[in-house]
């Protein structure tokens, strides 16, 4: 005891990082435990009897639902099935919106041609286009693809045409001086230098692929997660309903993990996405 | 208007000692004359300093010299590919210190090669380095490397000291020194600093309304005594 307070020093040095070290932890315990206590508190009146079971049935039951249905393997084909058209339909959309706006970053003829046009539709709300969707390719795959398709179109295009339009032209004029070819000025300043717009798009286009997904997924579907919703509604099955809803949201946060780790690898550079930089 | 002279550019020999050589230059902006009938001779490892104030055409005349700008009219024979250093240091920020001073070569230049050009300017061992983790001096530093790496003839600098400390602007000038004393290219600095032009310089330029107006030789004159000629020169008077 005697040594703690002998000198200022050692007061210092024993106390003062732990308090810190220990308050962080503090508020990252506090950040898990709320959703916690909410979600212990909706079990406990859901037991008791305060909440019906259809309006919002306990957690504990959904978790057995989604067990029973992962144990049939019937939810992982739903799954797969959504996941396919997501992917099918991101791939398609992304390519053309960044072929796009690759070329219409790079060159003001190609701006002249495309930009105002695309800025037009762009303009649509695309679930404004489910009627005409439901027309043009009927209930089938192919509607539910385009659609979330157009959905990730507009949002990489953009940030891929502004990426490169924002690359600092001192830069280009330093390719000259060295003597760089085209080759090498795309890989080398272009590529690098719009990659954080590029990601930005990403992130919204994923965001806006699941919204056209959900969407597309209560039309008329017999396979997917949006199926097992509808399925469930017909049936007044509210825990089915509630893991989908569920479901969703993981798919989300794991698609966002995702975009993070691109951005890890591909802008470590860049302060702001330097480890621990961004939360 | 008046008819354009037969302009040209050609490529210096590697056998000459001339490192760069204008014949009756003129760069107009619609009516505007930038520079008018400039001659200028620069001899390989001779150091140049060209002063004037803003406006005067001396940005306009190393551009056209790095082929970055067209002239009008006269005659350029300059090395093909000159080395240049820009004000900002122009690193890309996304691309490891080697491969900024390597950038565009990094095949025939390699790693090792672009690390010996970073020990050269004092940063030996940061080639992973990324450019955000470099002071002003420093990311000038790895531009004068990414400028010598190729070994040029000639070695263009657009006020590259304007934007750091007194200090270290001090330092680098002793850097350029060792530098151009090694690898003898033909330098043309310009600048608004006559103190960094009498440091520098085995010749001093003052231009002037698209024009050299006046040209000295620091060793000619007594250390101090030219500092109010050429401040006189670019219109600042002392007592």
């Amino acid at each position: 005891m005697a040594d703690l307070t002998s000198t200022r020093n050692s007061y210092v040095t024993s106390h003062a990082p732990r308090a810190g070290i220990s308050r962080v932890v503090l508020y990252r315990w506090l950040s898990w435990a709320i959703p916690a206590i909410v979600v212990q508190s909706w079990e406990a009146a859901s037991r008791i009897g305060l909440i019906a079971p259809q309006v919002l049935p306990a957690p504990s039951s959904v978790f057995d639902t989604a067990v029973n249905l992962g144990r049939n393997g019937e939810l992982f084909v739903h799954l797969g099935v959504s996941l396919v058209r997501a992917a099918a339909g991101f791939v398609i959309g992304g390519t053309i919106g960044l072929a796009l706006g690759v070329v219409v970053g790079f060159s003001p003829f190609a701006q002249a041609l495309f930009d105002r046009s695309i800025q037009m539709v762009r303009a649509i709300p695309f679930l404004a286009m489910l009627p005409l969707v439901i027309v043009w390719f009927g209930v089938g795959e192919v509607a539910k693809i385009f659609l979330v398709a157009l959905a990730v179109l507009f949002p990489i295009y953009i940030n891929t045409m502004l990426g490169i339009r924002q690359i600092d032209p001192k830069l280009m004029e330093l390719a000259r001086v060295i003597g760089m070819d085209r080759i090498a000025v795309v890989r080398r300043i272009i590529l690098p230098g719009a990659m954080p717009s590029i990601l930005t798009g990403v992130r919204y286009a994923l965001a806006h692929a699941w919204l056209a997904l959900v969407i597309a997924e209560t039309l008329a579907t017999t396979k997917g997660i949006g199926f097992l919703a509808m399925d469930a509604r017909e049936f007044l099955n509210t825990n089915v309903i509630l893991l989908t809803v569920i479901i969703y949201a993981i798919i989300g946060v794991v698609a966002d993990a995702l975009v993070r780790l691109l951005e890890a690898r591909y802008l470590s550079w860049h302060a702001n996405y330097a480890k621990g930089a961004r939360k | 208007m008046t008819q354009s002279q037969v302009l040209s550019r050609e490529r210096v020999g590697a056998s000459s000692s001339m490192a760069v050589s204008v014949r009756g230059l003129q760069r107009r902006y619609g009516s505007r004359v930038v520079i008018d009938a400039l001659d200028l001779d620069i001899r390989k490892g001779e150091f140049v300093a060209l002063l004037g104030e803003s406006g005067c055409g001396k940005t306009t005349l190393l551009r056209a010299l790095a082929a970055l700008d067209r002239p009008d009219a006269g005659t350029i024979r300059a090395p093909a590919r000159p080395s240049v250093v820009f004000q900002e240091p122009r690193l890309l920020p996304w691309a490891p210190l080697w491969q900024n001073v390597a950038l565009g070569h990094e095949n025939t230049i390699g790693r090792d090669g672009a690390a010996r050009a970073l020990a050269e300017v004092g940063l030996a061992g940061r080639e992973d380095d990324w450019p955000r983790n470099l002071s002003g001096g420093q990311a000038q530093r790895v531009a004068l490397a990414r400028a010598l790496i190729h070994d040029p003839a000639l070695l263009l600098l657009d006020e590259p000291f304007a934007a750091l400390d007194a200090l270290t602007r001090i330092r680098m000038h002793g850097l350029v020194k060792e530098l151009v004393a090694l690898h003898q290219p033909g330098v043309l600095i310009v600048t608004h600093d006559v103190d960094e032009a009498l440091t520098l310089a085995d010749r001093i330029l003052v231009m002037r309304a698209g024009r050299i107006a006046a040209a000295f030789q620091p060793k000619d004159h007594a250390p101090l005594a030219l500092r109010p000629i050429l401040l006189a020169e670019l219109g600042v008077r002392t007592h």
